[in-house]
């Protein structure tokens, strides 16, 4: 029995652009070029670690996102995931995380699966909640924020570094995992994979396929409001000083200044 | 007034720093009610009563410890059924926002992760947070369910506001999902006799320029002569120099406290994600062109292993 995997995989403005909301206050996508989030990389990465290891195993990629979302799905399947889904529908745009993890939920369950596996955090929107959220609409177990993550006889194991301790973990498949940039560098697709990706099934899924009434999704079925967004002012200038010996000891009149001495 | 529901974090009854902010914000929108599960729940009454909790819902089993976020979930659902508050307030750490989310979803609510203020609003609670590497502020609210939002530490004053903090025990019944995720084993963090990085309210971080895991001495004896946590950057972390735990940027914590000191970091802007919020922030570079200095409100263009020890020496003397 082959291993289904399935890796959540989000496109994101890149992080190192100029990023702005739209006006309708939903992320400009447009304006900023995109590309696969870097810390779903250690998703892809983990997933062809545990493929690899299996006897016999299926890396599929699905990500939910506009058609230029496809990028992503290639660097994925151009590291070496076996075929990419996508869902795409003019109705998703502006749907918040209850909506997005609806829909992946729903092509997970169309697709077929043992394990899933997703970053940690998307870079753009940052809330680390998706994976908790996916197990939560799944029923199945949730095994998150992983730095060590191994799959044996249908057990899937990991080590999880949280705020106070450092936990080891274990549930049994079928199972939802997150993976942390901890987990391992992930691969440079080589130019063979690259090539190989262009022949990798991309199947194309809209929210008719999955059951879902645009009224679930979009900015519009969002459950929460964004009412207003400002780019933060800029700091204004501080003072700078070159040291010349005294360096330290100037530094220290300024933080005493500011009584934090 | 409608009652807050305030979701504990603690260890072993000690009650963390971010739970006594959450409850000065909770006072904005409502009465605290908090929620401590776990070991030594009970014990964290006193504090939570100090700090304005009406009342404190406590509930102890060994799933809590033994399995992964899902009791808890189930514990805070009984709480929401039992109290029906007006919000649902969670310390944005990462179990934190886990619980909270999985929350959301049974309750069929909204969800608003890392906020840094709260306020009350005609439509419910007003949401701030950071967003793009804390480039914008964004002010939002839940508009389905019972807002559940998790807040950052730092993101209020801890304040005294006494109350009656009356003990009720929580009735709580784990569902299927609850064993789920079994915890085989749990090493604490080893205490570096530090404060808690997130909370601080001085951080010193060493970055790529701290150039070796045996220079971050100088970093700890900055750090401890100002009472501050360490940080360290994602390149300082990825060479090994500084355990990840206390990375601070976009794949580590995100800091704001009163004071950030960059040593020998560049300020890039995976970095500045995690530390952009900080109230004053004060940089050592040898490069004078680097990212950092546009963000600083004093810098020191210099070699740190020449600046930090005259620093450390002249708060040491000045702290006499």
């Amino acid at each position: 029995m082959s291993l289904r995997i399935v890796v959540c995989v989000k496109y994101v403005p890149d992080a190192t652009g100029d990023r702005h909301f739209a006006d309708d206050l939903t992320v400009d996508r447009d304006d900023v070029d995109g590309l696969l989030s870097e810390l779903d990389e250690y998703a892809v990465e983990q997933a062809l670690q545990i493929a690899e290891e299996a006897d016999d195993a299926e890396v599929t990629v699905l990500t939910v996102g506009p058609e230029d979302a496809k990028d992503a799905l290639r660097k994925a399947l151009s590291m070496g995931a076996d075929k990419a889904v996508h869902v795409e529908d003019d109705d998703l745009h502006g749907t918040d995380v209850m909506g997005t993890s609806l829909v992946l939920a729903k092509a997970i369950e169309k697709v077929g699966y043992d394990v899933v596996i997703a970053g940690m955090a998307s870079t753009d929107g940052t809330m680390g909640v998706l994976p908790a959220i996916l197990a939560e609409r799944l029923g199945v177990p949730q095994v998150t924020l992983l730095s060590e993550v191994s799959i044996e006889d249908g057990v899937v194991k990991g080590r999880r570094d949280g705020d106070t301790a450092s936990e080891q973990l274990e549930a049994s498949l079928p199972a939802v995992v997150s993976v942390t940039d901890q987990s391992g560098e992930a691969r440079y697709p080589s130019f063979k994979g690259i090539m190989a990706a262009k022949k990798k099934p991309v199947e194309s899924l809209e929210l008719d396929d999955l059951d879902i009434d645009a009224d679930e999704v979009g900015l519009a079925g969002a459950w929460t409001a964004v009412d207003s967004a400002a780019e933060r002012p800029a700091r204004t200038a501080g003072t700078i000083v070159k040291d010349e010996g005294e360096g330290g000891k100037q530094l220290a009149e300024y933080l005493a200044s500011q009584k934090f001495i | 007034m409608a009652e807050i529901l305030v979701y504990v974090d603690h260890v072993d009854g000690a009650v963390r720093k971010p739970t006594l902010e959450l409850l000065t914000l909770a006072r904005r929108i409502g009465d605290p009610v908090a929620v401590a599960l776990g070991n030594g729940a009970a014990d964290t009454a006193a504090a939570l009563a100090e700090h304005g909790a009406v009342k404190v819902l406590t509930a102890d089993a060994p799933e809590f410890a033994e399995y992964l976020v899902v009791p808890k979930v189930d514990a805070l659902q009984a709480a929401v059924a039992a109290v029906s508050p007006a919000a649902v307030l969670v310390p944005s750490s990462a179990e934190g926002k886990e619980i909270a989310a999985r929350l959301a979803v049974r309750i069929g609510s909204g969800i608003i992760t890392d906020a840094v203020d709260l306020e009350a609003g005609d439509e419910g609670p007003v949401a701030t947070q950071s967003a793009f590497a804390a480039s914008f502020t964004t002010k939002s609210r839940v508009s389905k369910g019972t807002p559940v939002i998790t807040v950052k530490p730092n993101s209020a004053p801890v304040e005294a506001a006494p109350a009656a903090g009356a003990v009720e025990a929580l009735a709580v019944s784990f569902g299927a999902l609850a064993t789920g995720t079994k915890v085989t084993a749990r090493t604490p963090r080893e205490s570096t006799g530090r404060p808690e990085l997130t909370e601080a309210a001085i951080v010193v971080s060493g970055g790529r320029g701290v150039n070796g895991a045996e220079n971050f001495a100088i970093i700890e004896a900055l750090a401890d002569s100002l009472g501050a946590a360490v940080g360290a950057s994602r390149a300082a972390v990825d060479a090994g120099w500084y355990p990840h735990s206390n990375q601070v940027g976009q794949t580590g914590k995100s800091v704001s406290p009163q004071l950030y000191i960059a040593s020998g970091i560049s300020g890039a802007i995976q970095h500045r994600a995690g530390m952009q919020t900080s109230k004053t922030i004060v940089a050592i570079n040898k490069d004078a062109e680097a990212p950092i200095f546009d963000l600083v409100d004093y810098g020191v263009v210099g070699d740190l292993f020449d600046v930090v020890p005259q620093l450390t020496e002249e708060v040491k003397s000045r702290k006499g």
